[in-house]
């Protein structure tokens, strides 16, 4: 095939297909084994100074916001995340060093909310680098291709942009239909991590909601970490087989963290606390709001629970829940 | 000037937004207006309007305005929550008849920057990127853009970053780059005007003022020319009806339609 165009993006966590087969050999295992453990462990085994990093769910969306708080306890550093719509995941995670590189689908952005000053502040100052732009779909397609062991996958978009060119995608001449079509190359992330509503101790994962990218990230990633509001039986596993997003055979870790996506939105369980969110936006607009910030909420609090607790404990939580069941009006305390 | 008075400019640009879709029809939307156009031209004429939702809500019955295009309002009652790869891959196939996107920056082709100002590696302002925009203007039959605030600024001669393609830099330049046949920019709403593009030469032309406007204003508050047709006609205006269903029932905290 003709390669037409080459886009000058740095190519992020690809391998030879048979490097992958081999690494997935040498490294996954077949066995149904209990993978629970803490999520401390989980961040010290499987996340690595260095690592190209990807979050689950859709950047303040069924979030594992306990991983990515105790990545920050952890202080990675020099880690590269995809940015496959990543929102208040990625914000904090660069304003607080953890992340310093980024291939871009949706980022520096909080959707309604308007722009997130913390990854913003430090893109426009050099300490987070842009390796490479690519699209939604671009980026969804780089996990499609990882997951199927394939080296690439041919599309229609990204064609004729700045954002083909910026990316690490190639333009060559379809030997069947004689167009221009765009190669994504795959992605295998070192590691994701996925929050999900319940799954068994060996990592069999059920999702009531959208599974955005999930589906495809969980299969291409070489580590995954899941969070789950719920440990259930084996048996409850296989009676309803049909609703296993995720399998075990490609989870490494089951940490269980209630409210683990707080204060992002679990769908069905527990709404955006956008009071939270807000407070984080308006204290990010400085440096010294941030270290504040994580002075507070991370570094300051022995678990999850403490956490939940400094936010509003039970009485919050069960507002949140009203808020996602719709018996709570609409608020939106970032115009103020 | 849009005369404002039984309704402000923001509510203007959601009406005309929803005026433009067609029942029966289905519209991939990004965040903010577009959700807000699709959801009164349900709630109007075009009950029967499939809404998209590019991280996987297909067809839902939105209860009120979502915060995110991923969250759970955007498959509530809908009918089916599935993915990222199901979405973009109906809208490849040839699906999705309206695509609706907001934008920072356009130029005369209807080409969309929402990466950055200024120089990629050392940008003075970083935007978000394409997110899904630059798919959802590959792959929709018709593209509708929507530009809170038209002026010289953000209707540009050339785009800092060209995220999302328009006609690129001419009307057979789609296909030559590749892009589905027949695709492309369709209609572009600002406060002033609603503008489509000429078939020969794939440049922004306008097709009505809005209420209060002039000629000048358009053209004063454009870094390019801007076709004129042989008629001007004024914008419709929405009815009471329409604003009611804005204020009360879609945005009634003014989020997005508030000052």
């Amino acid at each position: 095939m003709d390669v037409l165009k080459e886009g000058k993006g740095k190519l992020l966590g690809w391998h030879d297909p048979d490097e992958a087969r081999d690494w997935v050999l040498q490294n996954k295992s077949r066995e149904l084994k209990d993978k629970t453990m803490s999520v401390s462990e989980a961040v010290s085994r499987f996340v690595h100074d260095g690592d190209f990093i990807a979050s689950g769910g859709f950047g303040h969306v069924r979030v594992s916001m306990a991983i990515v708080y105790e990545i920050i306890r952890q202080k990675k550093r020099n880690l590269a995340m995809a940015g496959k719509t990543a929102v208040h995941d990625f914000d904090i995670l660069v304003g607080s060093g953890c992340v310093n590189k980024a291939e871009v689908a949706y980022c520096f952005g909080h959707e309604l909310r308007g722009l997130s000053t913390a990854s913003r502040r430090m893109v426009e100052s050099g300490q987070c680098k842009v390796l490479a732009e690519t699209s939604n779909a671009g980026y969804q397609w780089r996990f499609l291709a990882g997951m199927m062991g394939i080296p690439f996958i041919p599309s229609r978009n990204l064609l004729g942009t700045d954002t083909g060119a910026y990316s690490s995608c190639k333009v060559v001449k379809d030997p069947f239909s004689g167009k221009p079509v765009n190669l994504i190359p795959a992605a295998y992330p070192d590691v994701a991590f996925i929050h999900v509503h319940r799954c068994d101790i060996y990592g069999n994962a059920q999702i009531d909601a959208i599974l955005v990218e999930d589906f495809e990230l969980s299969r291409c990633a070489r580590r995954l970490i899941l969070t789950t509001e719920e440990i259930i039986n084996n048996e409850a596993i296989r009676g309803e087989p049909w609703r296993t997003a995720i399998p075990f055979l490609v989870t490494d870790a089951v940490v269980k963290v209630p409210y683990g996506s707080h204060p992002c939105e679990m769908p069905g369980m527990y709404y955006y606390d956008e009071e939270h969110i807000a407070e984080w936006l308006a204290l990010s607009k400085t440096q010294e709001g941030v270290d504040k910030y994580f002075d507070k909420y991370v570094f300051g609090v022995n678990s999850f629970d403490d956490y939940l607790e400094l936010c509003g404990g039970k009485k919050k939580l069960n507002y949140l829940r009203r808020r996602e069941l719709l018996q709570e009006p609409m608020v939106a305390p970032w115009r103020k | 000037m849009l005369t404002e008075g039984r309704y402000n400019t923001r509510e203007f640009l959601a009406f005309t937004g929803a005026s433009l879709l067609e029942d029966k029809k289905t519209v991939f939307v990004g965040t903010g207006f577009p959700i807000i156009a699709a959801m009164l031209a349900q709630k109007t004429h075009a009950p029967k309007l499939v809404i998209v939702f590019e991280a996987g809500g297909l067809g839902p019955l939105l209860p009120e305005l979502p915060v995110s295009v991923g969250e759970s309002r955007t498959f509530y009652k809908a009918i089916s929550a599935s993915s990222m790869h199901d979405t973009m891959s109906l809208s490849q196939a040839g699906y999705i008849d309206f695509g609706f996107l907001g934008a920072a920056q356009m130029d005369m082709y209807g080409n969309i920057n929402t990466t950055v100002i200024g120089d990629h590696d050392s940008p003075k302002t970083r935007l978000p990127g394409s997110g899904g925009a630059n798919d959802v203007a590959s792959f929709s039959h018709k593209l509708i853009i929507i530009i809170a605030k038209q002026s010289k600024r953000t209707f540009v001669e050339k785009l800092d970053f060209l995220t999302t393609p328009g006609f690129l830099n001419g009307p057979i330049a789609r296909e030559k780059a590749g892009l589905p046949q027949g695709t492309g920019p369709y209609r572009v709403i600002t406060q002033l005007g609603l503008y489509g593009f000429d078939d020969k030469t794939g440049r922004l032309k306008l097709v009505s003022l809005h209420p209060g406007v002039s000629i000048d204003e358009v053209q004063d508050n454009s870094s390019f020319d801007i076709e004129l047709p042989p008629t001007i006609i004024t914008s419709s205006e929405p009815s009471d009806r329409d604003l009611k269903i804005l204020r009360q029932e879609i945005d009634p905290a003014g989020i997005v339609l508030g000052k």
